[in-house]
């Protein structure tokens, strides 16, 4: 992620057809674009808003499980979910900086987060009522993570594909975290075993819903699959994730919440019932049952933390001018 | 450890710290390589952001941070020229030369 110097994308020209020829083609035979390539300023546009929406993800993702690290049953439990929490801030990190690299300011993507303008997964704005909630935010939750990113691994622009390749080798300890915490749930006491089977019933539609819209419904795929961002549809994805998923739950004698479900033998794939794209829409537009309580909190942790911000910065400032006076 | 002096903006009453970019060096003997980057009001700062960012797994034993705006690179329009030099000569590859039929390790 070398500093980035955005080219102005002037008038359309024969010189940008030219240019826009040579970088499709480039894409086209399996080329990664840098941040000092051209590109066109849609294909700009579409990895800012989707890079900074992804980092918004993660970092609004803290929240619901931080809100049990007090919580937690055991040391083991409570560092563990420690340490998957301070990913998350890292994964946030990563993936700034390389929307960063387009010519974007992290503080003005902070700000969209904070005033609103910007949407995050619309999985967070569910609360985490049990524990049992924070196995199955591991499992399925960062579970659907890992099917997308392993895909944006492999996205036509170099910094968003080498913070995926790192985010994807650490989300693998939150998936086995979560996983573990659901299967020793499910092996438990009747009530242990409920409460684990509850969660999975209030969060699987949801976790579906986290690839996106139907490949029928989705604006932005046909454009993000022309210029290689992704490689593969919302409803590929979806469809791979239920069939990993399912033999996972079975493993530990968990069911789903879907009377439609049934294995196909033609196809090998788990088929599903229908999604509920209308509340699916209601969430992301802001009318899921967290979202002002997520941005509330998101802000407060920023305002709260602008002492933190200020004394660094009398510090830095100190220093620079004791070393003035030394060199002086 | 020294700090560059760097202009720091503050908008709107939001302090932007200078960006730093942040290499690694995985294990003794290896190259450091480009990580990242991270935000810091000091050089001391950016070193422990740049730790607890890029090697919370023992992913590093050595970490440099450079000030972003110090970074001088090559820009992709001119990589045909700048490049040049090396193109037309093939000669400074092994494979250029032709070894005598029968010398079979070399």
């Amino acid at each position: 992620m070398t500093p980035s110097s955005p080219q102005s994308n002037g008038p359309a020209s024969t010189d940008d057809a030219e240019r826009l020829a040579t970088f499709e083609k480039r894409i086209a035979e399996g080329g990664v674009i840098e941040p000092k390539d051209w590109m066109p300023p849609r294909y700009r546009q579409q990895l800012i808003r989707m890079m900074s929406q992804h980092a918004h993800s993660e970092v609004v993702g803290m929240l619901p499980e931080g809100n049990w690290i007090t919580r937690a049953p055991t040391l083991r439990r409570k560092m563990t979910l420690i340490a998957k929490v301070q990913d998350e801030g890292g994964h946030g990190l990563y993936i700034y900086c390389g929307t960063e690299t387009l010519g974007v300011d992290r503080a003005e993507l902070i700000e969209q987060l904070h005033n609103g303008t910007a949407k995050y997964s619309s999985i967070f704005n569910y609360p985490t009522l049990t524990w049992a909630d924070i196995g199955i935010i591991g499992w399925l939750v960062d579970g659907a993570a890992i099917v997308n990113q392993t895909m944006l691994a492999k996205a036509s622009y170099g910094p968003y594909s080498r913070a995926m390749i790192r985010i994807c080798k650490e989300e693998n300890f939150h998936k086995r975290q979560g996983y573990e915490i659901c299967a020793t749930l499910a092996a438990g006491t009747p009530e242990q075993k409920a409460m684990v089977q509850d969660a999975l019933n209030r969060w699987w539609w949801q976790a579906l819903m986290m690839f996106g819209p139907s490949d029928k419904d989705s604006p932005n795929s046909a454009e993000l699959m022309k210029w290689g961002v992704k490689r593969k549809s919302n409803d590929d994805l979806r469809q791979r994730f239920v069939n990993l998923t399912v033999p996972q739950a079975q493993a530990i004698g968990l069911t789903f919440p879907d009377p439609a479900m049934r294995y196909d033998e033609a196809t090998g794939d788990w088929h599903f019932g229908e999604i509920d794209w209308a509340e699916f829409k209601a969430v992301v537009k802001g009318d899921g049952p967290c979202n002002r309580e997520r941005l509330a909190a998101r802000r407060k942790a920023h305002d709260d933390g602008a002492w933190v911000r200020e004394a660094a910065e009398a510090y830095a400032a100190k220093q620079r001018a004791a070393r003035r006076a030394v060199a002086a | 450890m020294t700090s560059p002096t760097i202009a720091t903006a503050p908008k709107g009453g939001e302090t932007q710290w200078p960006l730093w970019e942040v290499f690694t060096q995985e294990e003794a003997g290896a190259p450091h390589q480009h990580a990242g980057s991270v935000h810091a009001a000091d050089a001391e700062l950016a070193l422990q952001n740049a730790r607890d960012v890029y090697a919370r797994r023992n992913e590093a034993i050595s970490i440099w941070v450079v000030p972003s705006v110090t970074i001088i690179a090559s820009t992709p329009e001119d990589v045909g020229p700048f490049f040049d030099p090396a193109n037309d000569k093939a000669y400074r590859h092994p494979q250029f030369f032709k070894t005598p039929r029968g010398v079979r390790v070399f």
